[in-house]
């Protein structure tokens, strides 16, 4: 992304953002609340669409390929570029049928093929174990770490390029992040992934990469080892090291 | 009660303890009296209930002049004809109204409940703010008026302007016409019901069918409305419920007198409410055979709105998704 | 192995077409009640005078008015308004405040919602039975009659019926049975409406007077009322705009067409609009459709002060609470 800016209404969140994300790599956005983490992730796969008075200049790509204009086909785009939100946020469906949701909507498939992805989606997401014996119950009675994996594991199922995290284990117990964190470190291989994270260790535990923002500028952008070990910016310092935030 | 201690900083000297022992007696009537208020309401249902038991009780047991039944249950559910006046002995099928009731009601459903819906959705999914409230206060408008009214509009407009010119089998009274006033009587139930329970399934799950890749239109048919769909059957059961016991609109636009079994929306039909209004108004005598049969058919009125309603809370209570 | 759906943008076209579809329904609404407002406009404007606010109902439509059902429909909506507003704020303030959280109260609870969805008409059989016959007593006699005259501090049996204060027992069909017929019909609107004011009302308020050392009733009538009134006015005039459009209920106890007077004390005969535009509606001439439309008018217009003033009652009362 290139001079990347964004309001809403006339509300100015993001400020001249130049940012590079690596391909097949964790990327880690840190950064105090409010200051625009969410909002850059919500426009990469133009959720922000939705809002009224959000708006967004520069240029935003994805391989090379424009994301802002209006020509782009959002549909298309959200099927590369899935998202899993901060709070798990299944639909009031069984657990197979969460699963099945998005590749139903892309794709004709017979019975078998679309029980084969469910089970390949929920393993990728570490959670077949725990829920084959009832792919039919609801979802909703899941456990609030088994649910996130379960939005991964819908996410997964469309088979998207890029999968954007915005604090998904905020609202998990230790021992549902550590096993998503596990997740997450295993997804590298086959897909690029944001992530936005409040907790400094997580980001140094999962991410490649990790971008700082404060007050809605890029502060710092570099590996996740250097940018916690020998900031070059102040700000970055401070913030790493627990001053504030 | 604990004793106010003899003075406090704060207060004159002169002030003196409020009388303690009358609160409570005050206390003690206020609740009886507000206690009695609360049977008083909630026993008109019981005392509807019980009146409609004994004359509905008291029609079934009327005897004529040779000593035998006038009307057997049997031939209240089973006969087919109903025809208190005109026929020689009176014949009292119950099956005509309910099934010029029910007709009535499937038009005015088939009308409504779609609409209603598509509106709610509207409403709760597409329309901009403005365009949003506006719409909502023209809906309120058309729940405020009058049921008698749309029974006008079905004799002056429904009937001469959209039936007659379709079709020359309409007459002034029909079915279809007393079924499209009823229809929208209704719709403004479902709508605004329907978007109450549209606009409470949460943002979140709306985000993530979005996120997925699916269409708004995907999103609203296959997350948006399964989730709110106790909410909306609800709605459609009120709405049925109140199409089911209208009144003035079928006594005006649906038939004149006439109760038949038949399924012919340009027929003209006689529901429940209409032949309790026609024996209201003419003047069978209290206590006759033809006026005591008005009980008989609030009973079986009565009873399937009861049915409706108790089926709404039920759905609503048992399938309730409840988003935080 | 895998088709793909229709192509992404042949999904988003077919997503505008339910866009649409719902904003062609939300039309279909506006057209029926613009519809519905220019028949009334066009049949009935003509037949709008003084004259017919002013007269009687006749057997000409040219020399018919709604003097006497416009009188009725006043007095009956009064007796409902007295009747139905401080026993469906009793009620729910004794079901909100004082009743414990017990099967009871869920019974209870059942019970109002099922009477919401009973028709009004069935309401109508009912008060004939209690208001009308008082169940039977003194049937097929006269009825008990007194007046009560003030000025001489007596009450005076056989009464006289050119007092206003004359009662008799049973009812019989006049204002007063009407009145409370309405309020029965809208009792279960008015204490649901009561219940919502109440339950908005926030706990920490009443905390804070219980604290105090407020006793129960003390709590709920400086403290929860006021601060639930100007919802509870809202449900009160939607109450009473419904009654004032009850037609139903009040055909079934008496069914006076044509009444040729304005009631003077509660028992007199009494005739309301939605009756008279039920039989001017229903005759086949054209001459009684104009004036049905033109008391729909009147009707319509009473109905949208009504409103008004709910509107206005709730800015005017919320301000305070609010800032
Ligand atoms: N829908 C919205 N409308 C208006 N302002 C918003 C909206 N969402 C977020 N904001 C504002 O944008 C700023 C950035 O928010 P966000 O991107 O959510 O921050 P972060 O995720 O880093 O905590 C905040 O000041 C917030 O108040
Ligand atoms: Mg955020």
């Amino acid at each position: 992304m290139r001079r990347f800016s964004a309001w809403y209404g006339g509300h100015q969140v993001l400020q001249s953002i130049d940012l590079d994300i690596p391909e097949h790599q964790v990327c880690a956005f840190i950064g105090p609340s409010g200051c625009g983490k969410s909002t850059l992730l919500r426009w990469v796969n133009r959720m922000n669409d939705s809002i009224a008075g959000a708006r967004a200049e520069g240029s935003l790509a994805l391989h090379g390929s424009d994301l802002l204009g209006r020509g782009v086909d959002v549909v298309a785009l959200r099927r590369r570029v899935g998202m899993v939100f901060q709070k798990p946020n299944p639909f009031p469906k069984s657990i197979k049928d969460n699963v099945a949701f998005g590749a139903r909507l892309h794709y004709r498939l017979t019975r078998a093929d679309l029980d084969e992805l469910v089970e390949k989606a929920l393993r990728a997401a570490a959670l077949w174990d725990e829920v084959k014996d009832r792919l039919g119950s609801p979802a909703l009675g899941l456990s609030g770490g088994q649910q996130q994996r379960l939005c991964i594991a819908r996410a997964l199922a469309v088979d998207p390029e890029v999968l954007l995290m915005d604090e998904p284990c905020s609202a998990l117990d230790p021992r549902s992040t550590a096993s998503i964190e596990a997740l997450i470190r295993q997804l590298r291989s086959n897909y690029t992934i944001v992530i936005v994270t409040h907790n400094m260790q997580q980001a140094s535990r999962v991410s490649d990469t990790t971008a700082f923002f404060f007050e809605g500028k890029l502060i710092e952008n570099g590996t996740t080892d250097l940018l916690f070990t020998s900031p070059t910016q102040k700000q970055t310092e401070d913030y790493v090291s627990g001053r504030f935030g | 009660m604990t004793s106010l201690p003899a003075s406090t900083p704060f207060l004159s000297p002169r002030a003196r303890p409020a009388r303690v022992r009358l609160r409570a007696a005050v206390e003690w009537i206020i609740e009886s009296i507000l206690f009695l208020l609360t049977v008083l309401s909630v026993a008109t249902t019981v005392a509807i209930f019980l009146i409609l038991v004994r004359e509905t009780w008291g029609f079934f047991t009327m005897r004529g002049a040779d000593g035998q039944v006038l009307v057997p249950i049997a031939d209240f559910l089973g006969d087919s004809i109903w025809s208190p006046l005109l026929s020689n002995p009176p014949r009292f099928g119950v099956a005509s109204l309910v099934s010029g009731t029910l007709l009535v009601t499937a038009i005015a459903a088939a009308f409504a409940l779609p609409l209603g819906l598509l509106t709610a959705v509207y409403l709760s999914e597409y329309a901009p703010q403005r365009v949003r409230s506006v719409l909502k206060s023209l809906l309120e408008i058309l729940a405020g008026i009058p049921t008698v009214v749309y029974g006008f509009f079905a004799l002056t407009f429904i009937t001469p302007n959209l039936l007659q010119p379709l079709s020359s089998s309409f007459g002034t009274h029909s079915a279809m016409s007393a079924g499209i006033a009823v229809g929208i009587m209704i719709l403004p139930i479902v709508s605004s019901l329907a978007e109450d329970a549209l606009r409470a399934v949460p943002q979140s799950l709306r985000d993530g069918s979005l996120a997925l890749g699916s269409t708004k239109a995907e999103t609203i048919l296959r997350v948006v409305i399964p989730a709110a769909l106790s909410g909306i059957v609800a709605s459609f059961l009120l709405a049925i419920t109140r199409a089911i016991g209208e009144t003035m609109i079928v006594a005006l636009a649906a038939g004149g007198g006439v109760a038949q079994l038949t399924a012919n929306p340009a027929a003209q039909v006689q529901t429940m409410t209409a032949y309790m209004v026609q024996v209201f108004l003419g003047d069978a005598p209290a206590g006759g055979v033809e006026y005591q049969s008005s009980y008989a058919v609030a009973f079986t009125l009565f009873a399937f709105t009861f049915v409706m309603t108790w089926i709404g809370a039920l759905i609503l209570r048992r399938y309730r998704e409840v988003y935080e | 192995m895998t088709r793909p759906e229709a192509s992404p943008t042949a999904r988003t076209r077919s997503s505008h077409l339910v866009l649409v579809a719902c904003a062609l329904a939300a039309f279909i609404a506006v057209a029926a009640l613009a519809s519905l407002l220019l028949t009334i406009a066009v049949e009935g404007t003509g037949s709008l005078s003084w004259k017919f606010l002013t007269s009687f109902a006749s057997r000409k439509a040219a020399n018919a008015g709604i003097l006497a059902p416009l009188a009725g429909s006043v007095w009956v909506c009064v007796i409902c308004a007295l009747v139905a507003i401080p026993m469906g704020i009793g009620t729910a303030l004794y079901l909100e405040e004082y009743a414990k959280k017990s099967r009871l109260q869920g019974i209870i609870q059942l019970n109002i919602s099922n009477l919401a969805g009973v028709p009004s008409i069935v309401y109508g059989l009912l008060a004939l039975a209690a208001f009308v016959r008082f169940f039977g007593f003194r049937s097929g006699e006269k009825p008990l009659s007194f007046s009560i005259e003030w000025s001489e501090l007596r009450v005076l049996a056989p009464g006289n019926p050119d007092s206003f204060w004359f009662v008799q027992a049973p009812f019989g069909s006049g204002v007063l049975a009407g009145g409370l017929t309405l309020a029965l019909v809208v009792l279960p609107i008015m204490i649901t409406a009561s219940q919502e004011a109440l339950r908005a009302v926030p706990k920490s308020l009443r905390q804070a007077a219980e604290a105090l050392g407020s006793t129960h009733w003390q709590v709920a009538w400086r403290v929860t009322l006021p601060a639930a009134l100007p919802t509870m006015m809202t449900g009160a005039i939607l109450s009473i705009s419904r009654a004032l459009g009850e037609a139903a209920p009040l055909l079934v106890i008496g069914g006076f067409l044509m009444v040729l007077q304005t009631p003077t004390n509660l028992m007199s005969d009494f005739t309301v609009l939605p009756l008279q535009i039920y039989n001017w509606s229903g005759r086949p001439q054209e001459e009684f459709h104009r004036i049905a439309a033109a008391a729909i008018i009147v009707q319509l217009a009473v109905l949208l002060a009504f409103n008004a003033l709910a509107i206005f009652v709730r800015q005017a009362f919320q301000k305070p609470l609010q800032s």
